[in-house]
């Protein structure tokens, strides 16, 4: 079955526990298709982040199954899943850049973990800082930045390496409106033009308008529900690097 | 920010074992704060290693001096004939010496003449040891083709049972107290050998992990960035590489000069027994690689205590 079919990704009545605790995440049922643009909202507490630690593989489910670009997560090896993280982009909530790096650096990260030559490294970096308007930053390490230009340096690191699918928690919590929507509008840009699928955790309802096509997926108490529809159904097919929506 | 750039061309298929040591030279060097390791690690495994090599030339000169010290005793055998009567001592002695010589598996024998036996008693018995007041016995060394063990000595009885007071020692015998107390001394230099191993990788188990709580923050991100174990190890390995080579290069020198001062000391009391126990090339050679053993030691525990923390993450 070809991954646009399978989807990226699937998760099959899915749980998650910290240790003794009651689920955070229960029967988590629903499938990501590649180059659509997902919102994920709920309250806080709601277990949003909980369910990107499991997208982004930072936490094996408690019960269920997950397949990730056609391999299942659970009975993974730990050793092949840094090839299986490569194929992601991450923007965490608090940003999680290196504080001794250089924006320069922090975005470069991803390529040399990957073994990139660093002329390459060197020339797509620039690009990419330049893309995200941040050149004359690049020698600037987080501490000296503000929590915007911190937030475009973890976006251009979440996507200098081509990432299949970018996942963003809570990405325009700590900027202003106008810069909110650039940064949507950037990963707009990257779903439509790259191709890559989306998946934004937000708790600001007024964001997914702002993006029409996209699909939401509600967790409320650790389930999910689908407004939309479209968790349950492959999106339309649509355009050359277009996102894909039904 | 509106025109996506162009991105790197993507890097071919990875192989963990083709990105063990990537990042490489100053890119790895940026990956982890500069603090790094904690603490003195270097000057405890400077003051580790030399207290090793110290112990290890101790114990190949214990060994050395035993081998020097047993060298040519080992198939030795002395033969006294007791006997008070001067004239009946020197025909029994002449005696077992004509039976010794028969023998198969001798390879010399000499009767010592009886002024070298009082001038060797003199010492202890004054210069009246050859008066007759002090009965000497008739002494036969015996140099055998193989070493004297207790099948040879047995033989060597019965074939003097026609000698009335002859008595048969292998001179090894007379080293064995020293020779067990020398290997005592051995085991004890191991023991401590493999005590500071010990020492110095909990020195360095308890730094690595000290450094690896401090840099956890920046582990996770690497982590989720899809760095591999091997790639995050190689960057503490390089530190660890870095500090534990200084140390042992240190704390090898420091030893060595202890035991070459030790040695100039002992060569100064010139005598037999301790010139024996001086160090050879080889022993040299094995003391050398004291340090080179340190830092594979620091190296494995590290790679160890970082494999362990990597697991505890998913």
């Amino acid at each position: 079955m070809s991954d646009t079919l399978a989807g990226h990704v699937k998760f099959d009545n899915v749980g998650l526990r910290y240790g003794t605790d009651p689920e955070v995440l229960s029967n988590l049922s629903f499938t990501l298709f590649p180059g659509s643009f997902y919102f994920l909202t709920g309250a806080s507490g709601a277990g949003k982040t909980s369910l990107l630690k499991l997208l982004y593989l930072a936490q094996r489910p408690s019960r269920g199954a997950i397949r990730m670009f056609g391999q299942d997560l659970v009975t993974m090896p730990q050793g092949r899943l840094p090839e299986l993280r490569r194929n992601l982009g991450v923007v965490f909530q608090n940003f999680r850049l290196v504080p001794h790096l250089t924006a320069f650096d922090n975005v470069a990260l991803p390529l040399r973990l990957a073994g990139t030559e660093e002329k390459r490294v060197v020339k797509a970096v620039a690009d990419m800082l330049d893309w995200v308007g941040l050149s004359h930053r690049a020698h600037a390490v987080p501490a000296t930045m503000s929590g915007g230009e911190q937030q475009r340096v973890a976006i251009a690191r979440a996507v200098i390496g081509r990432p299949k699918m970018l996942i963003a928690d809570e990405p325009t919590g700590n900027v202003d409106p106008d810069m909110a929507l650039k940064l949507l509008r950037l990963f707009e840009a990257l779903n439509n033009r790259v191709g890559t699928t989306v998946v934004v955790a937000t708790h600001d309802v007024h964001l997914l308008k702002k993006v029409p096509d996209s699909l939401i997926m509600r967790l409320h108490k650790g389930q999910l529900s689908d407004p939309t529809g479209a968790l349950r159904y492959p999106p339309r097919p649509s355009a050359p690097g277009g996102s894909g929506a039904a | 920010m509106s025109t996506l750039p162009p991105l790197p061309p993507e890097s071919a298929p990875d192989e963990d074992d083709a990105l063990a040591e990537r990042p490489r030279g100053r890119a790895a060097a940026r990956l982890l704060p500069p603090s790094r390791l904690t603490g003195p690690i270097p000057w405890v495994i400077a003051i580790l290693i030399a207290l090793v090599v110290i112990a290890a030339a101790g114990g190949l000169a214990l060994r050395n001096l035993a081998t020097s010290a047993s060298a040519g005793l080992s198939s030795a055998v002395s033969v006294q004939v007791i006997e008070p009567n001067p004239e009946l001592r020197q025909a029994r002695g002449a005696a077992a010496a004509k039976v010794l010589a028969g023998m198969e598996g001798v390879a010399a024998v000499r009767q010592v003449p009886e002024a070298d036996l009082v001038a060797m008693l003199e010492p202890w018995l004054g210069a009246g040891a050859g008066g007759g007041d002090v009965p000497i016995p008739a002494l036969i060394d015996v140099e055998l083709e193989r070493t004297a063990g207790p099948v040879q000595i047995e033989r060597i009885q019965t074939a003097l049972a026609s000698v009335p007071g002859a008595r048969v020692d292998a001179q090894g015998d007379f080293l064995r107290p020293v020779n067990n107390a020398l290997a005592a001394l051995q085991w004890l230099a191991l023991g401590l050998i493999a005590l500071v191993a010990l020492a110095t990788a909990a020195a360095v188990w308890l730094a690595v992990r000290n450094a690896f709580a401090g840099a956890r923050e920046t582990v996770e991100i690497m982590h989720l960035l899809g760095a591999s174990q091997r790639q995050i190890a190689a960057v503490f390995l390089r530190d660890v590489l870095r500090e534990a080579a200084f140390g042992a290069v240190l704390g090898g020198a420091l030893g060595a000069a202890a035991v070459w001062l030790l040695g100039q000391q002992f060569t100064a009391l010139d005598s037999g027994m301790v010139s024996g126990g001086g160090l050879m090339l080889t022993d040299w050679l094995a003391i050398a690689a004291i340090p080179l053993a340190g830092v594979l030691l620091a190296l494995a525990t590290a790679r160890i205590t970082i494999a362990l923390a990597l697991k505890a993450m998913l």
